[in-house]
């Protein structure tokens, strides 16, 4: 819901809100420029010295003023012609000249009115208000997405583009809810909307009649500070009945041109000065470091502009159109779809399209949508969850949760539910852990037990889809396809072939860079930028489903390496085990920014077993800043699926590697990585205390290994693995 | 609608005395290229003594910035009723500004002076900017202004 109004504001205000946003940088930096030309006066300069070196350089002076930058000009006329000034103050000649700024003039006119005057002004106002609604709308999803407002500036995951939205957003969006609320303050304040009004004194009725007091014997003018002067107007020449007026900040009032006196005085009102201090606030006028800031801040619209198209496109994208879709009422099987960005709809799409192939009437619905009491047919009721941020429902699935908690009993038909998420994130499938726990709590019935897909895997999909309809008792076949990049044939170099003695053939294949389009070359698209461990996905013959593979090389090796075992019955692993050098496949490329070693210097402790050592080796290749790493890598048997048993020693005799542990897990003492870990585990603990960053590689048996040796060994310090990952300090690629 | 309103918002200030002869005035006002943003105008007449009568005319429609019309505010006290109903938009650089009024016969020749005040954001503020005696001799011959007005005619 919240992401509908901070979607469609966007999108309908964009070219407003850059428009505003980009006018409004540009102007932000004339208060500066302006305070720093503008000659100042000196500290304690009265209004009544001032008036009167200004009057003697320009005996046909009319009016003073002084701009909240501190820059005084001058009106006067000279034998009936009009002249302005900008003066020095300490001397009270011209300097430069007082006529406006042009380009200010061109750029306050598009800021404020698009050159449409009213017209204008209101549908600035309307990009000032659709500003306010994006902001908020981004503070409540940006919390959502950190996990809460403590966590506010909490590292990101994800996509390019969502990050750099967020990143921007989170410091900027101070200064937007500041212009953007100001800016309708104004717009009020000039439609006459506040009681803001300067206050004038009645005009007196009476004077003294004479004229010619001098400025210096004027006692208000003696006691005002220059600092204080906002405009002082001269009285007629040759009219006794008009007066010196006078504002400073703190009101108006009218001085006899004769004796001096205060004739009349008002102060500023309440409101007149809240206006005042909102216009120096929007403007700069007075704060010109304020301003600077607000238009830096400002220039993050446009990115956050393009970045924010960039993330629905590709959110919409994702979604496909559901045919076919049964009424509730009418539907053997209920499909519930709590999905954020749109990806877990595609899975849905595809289980729609299999169940209603099968001969099922089938209802998709968002989770958001779940009404119990209108799935009067339904035989059971299949809920595919994604999850929000640190374990929340996502945007499809709000509601679900307390409308479940509502029911008197749990529906009749029995429940299957399906997580989906990144298990390099902590809360990972956390909402659908919710789910399941809240169904079992209402004793609802299970139809499968809770299940997860990590990281969009189609092949745990499919897996997951044949349980299913062994439990219907049909043969349910899910091919899911996501919207895939569009794929490069890749022609093997070279394999190296290991691990045949111990039942368990695996292959460091390396394959040519394929040729780059100019276009992928500018943009860094495709094959054009990857690093060991992103992601190559190969799309086997026959089958339309591709399997994602850890990268062992970065663009800079130049080649595209990975590690395969092969699987029995795999379709894709076999057919990468027989390709000979010269063969191709067919394979595009996706990012894992999750799983890159950070920028930083601290040690890397490595973790990884069979072909999960791939992009772990690719990291120490890659390591030229000679980081310490230290390596703890599992295999069955050193003399037959040693993986790179060729380069390790090289790698550390150039620095790139620091300490290798091997764990041997065939012999007379089968030992596994975790064992390796706990056998080191004062220097494994030293390291993590002082800074140490954990990436572990390898199947899911392995993690969960790795990760409670782990929280074995940190639990003496406090520390967990939980923790850790929390602060990006502990990332897994499993599979 | 235009010149009826007028009649009445000169009409409070103005003693009976010929209501019923009027005759339409035009009034020309044609802005010099200043180099601002657009100007506020305030017409109005004053009698012998230099005291308000009427206005004409409020070239500018906030009220707020009102104030800078320093004369005519005074003259007021920034009263809307004054120029209720004759209010139009404020005149850019180099535009002219043609109204056209149905004027009682009873201010012409009789000492009534026609005021033009002028104003403009971030400019000076030039209060009498145009001052014209109304006479039946004077009426299409322009007159300049002191800053911002470079032609001012009526015309009968």
């Amino acid at each position: 819901m919240i992401r509908a109004f901070h979607r469609w504001p966007g999108l309908l205000a964009l070219a407003l809100v850059t428009i505003l946003a980009l006018s409004g940088a540009m102007l932000a930096v004339v208060p500066a420029v302006e305070r720093i030309a503008a000659p100042q006066a000196e500290a304690g300069l009265t209004v009544a010295t001032l008036a009167t070196r200004v009057q003697a350089a320009y005996p046909g002076v009319e009016q003073i003023r002084r701009a909240p930058s501190g820059q005084i000009t001058a009106y006067w006329f000279d034998q009936g012609t009009p002249g302005a000034a900008v003066i020095e103050p300490t001397t009270g000649l011209g300097v430069a000249s007082a006529d406006p700024n042009q380009v200010e003039r061109w750029l306050t006119n598009l800021h404020r009115s698009l050159f449409l005057d009213d017209t204008g002004r209101i549908a600035m106002a309307a990009g000032a208000a659709a500003m306010l609604v994006l902001a908020f709308s981004g503070i409540a999803l940006v919390a959502r997405r950190t996990g809460g407002w403590r966590h506010w500036f909490a590292r990101l995951r994800g996509p390019l583009a969502g990050r750099l939205h967020v990143e921007i957003a989170r410091v900027a969006v101070l200064g937007l809810v500041l212009s953007a609320s100001t800016a309708l303050w104004m717009t009020a304040s000039t439609f006459d909307l506040l009681p803001d009004a300067t206050a004038t004194p009645v005009f007196p009725a009476e004077v003294s009649g004479e004229t010619g007091v001098s400025l210096s014997d004027i006692d208000l003018l003696q006691t005002t500070p220059v600092a204080e002067l906002r405009a002082l107007n001269f009285p007629y020449r040759d009219d006794a009945t008009d007066v010196y007026t006078l504002k400073t900040d703190r009101g108006t009032g009218y001085l006899d041109q004769g004796t001096g006196l205060t004739l009349a005085w008002a102060d500023l009102s309440g409101w007149a000065r809240l206006s005042e201090t909102i216009y120096m606030l929007h403007t700069g006028q007075g704060a010109a470091a304020l301003g600077l800031v607000l238009g830096l801040m400002a220039l993050g619209v446009p990115v956050m502009g393009v970045t924010g198209v960039l993330v629905w496109w590709a959110g919409r994208r994702g979604r496909p159109r559901i045919r076919a879709n049964r009424p509730a009422r009418q539907a053997e099987t209920i499909l519930l779809v709590g999905s954020e960005g749109g990806s877990t709809w595609g899975f849905a799409a595809t289980l729609h399209a299999a169940l209603t192939k099968a001969g099922q009437s089938v209802h998709v619905a968002p989770m958001s949508a779940f009404a119990p009491e209108s799935y009067t047919r339904a035989d059971r009721i299949i809920v595919l969850a994604a999850t929000y941020g640190d374990g929340d429902a996502p945007a499809s699935a709000k509601g679900f949760l307390d409308r479940l908690a509502a029911l008197e009993q749990a529906p009749a038909a029995p429940l299957a539910v399906l997580g989906f998420g990144d298990s390099s994130f902590p809360a990972y499938c956390a909402f659908a852990e919710a789910v399941s726990a809240a169904a079992n709590a209402k004793g609802w019935a299970e139809l499968m037990p809770l299940d997860s897909v990590d990281r969009q895997s189609a092949q745990t999909f499919a897996r997951w889809g044949r349980h299913l309809g062994q439990a219907m008792g049909l043969s349910l076949d899910l091919a899911h396809q996501p919207v895939l990049p569009s794929t490069r044939a890749l022609s093997l170099v070279s394999r190296r072939d290991y691990g045949a003695d111990v039942q368990a053939p695996t292959a460091i294949l390396r394959f040519a860079l394929p040729p780059l389009s100019l276009w992928q070359r500018l943009t860094g698209a495709g094959f054009a930028r990857f690093q060991a461990g992103d992601l190559v996905g190969i799309l086997p013959e026959g089958s339309p489903v591709p399997r994602l593979y850890s990268l062992a090389s970065a663009r800079r090796d130049g080649f595209v390496e990975i590690v395969v075992r092969k699987q029995p019955g795999g379709i894709c692993s076999s057919a990468l085990m027989a390709l000979a050098p010269g063969d191709t496949v067919k394979a595009f490329l996706r990012r894992n920014p999750g799983f890159h070693p950070d920028r930083g210097r601290s040690p890397l402790i490595l973790i990884g077993a069979g072909t999960g050592i791939g992009p772990l080796a690719g990291i120490i290749r890659g390591n030229r800043r000679l980081r310490p790493i230290h390596l703890f890598f599992g295999m069955r048997h050193p003399g037959s699926d040693f993986l790179y048993s060729r380069e390790m020693p090289v790698w550390k005799a150039e620095g790139r590697l620091v300490r290798l542990v091997t764990a041997v897990s065939r012999g007379a003492q089968p030992n596994y990585v975790q064992d390796a870990l706990r056998a080191e585990r004062a220097e494994v603990a030293r390291l993590i205390r002082d800074g140490a960053r954990v990436m572990v590689c390898g199947g899911r048996d392995m993690a969960a290994g790795v990760a409670d040796a782990l929280a074995e060994i940190l639990a003496p310090s406090g520390l967990t693995p939980a923790l850790l990952k929390a602060e990006g300090r502990y990332v897994e690629d499993v599979y | 609608m235009k010149s009826l309103l007028a009649i009445l918002a000169l009409s409070t200030a103005l003693t009976a005395p010929g209501l019923a002869m009027a005759r339409p005035v035009t009034l020309t006002t044609t802005m010099t290229n200043y180099g601002g943003d657009g100007a506020y105008l305030a017409l109005y007449v004053t009698d012998t003594s230099g005291a308000y009568v009427g206005s004409l005319w409020m070239a500018g429609g906030k009220s707020k910035y009102y104030e800078h019309l320093s004369d005519w505010y005074r003259a007021t006290g920034g009263d809307p009723a004054q120029i209720n109903g004759i209010t139009g938009a404020s005149v850019g650089a180099g535009r002219s500004l043609e109204i056209t009024l149905d004027l009682a016969d009873a201010l012409f020749d009789a000492g009534y002076t026609l005021h033009v005040d002028a104003a403009v954001e971030d400019m000076r503020d030039s209060p009498n900017e145009v001052a014209i005696p109304l006479t039946s001799a004077g009426a299409g011959k322009a007159v300049a202004g002191r800053r911002y007005i470079a032609s001012f005619t009526y015309d009968m």
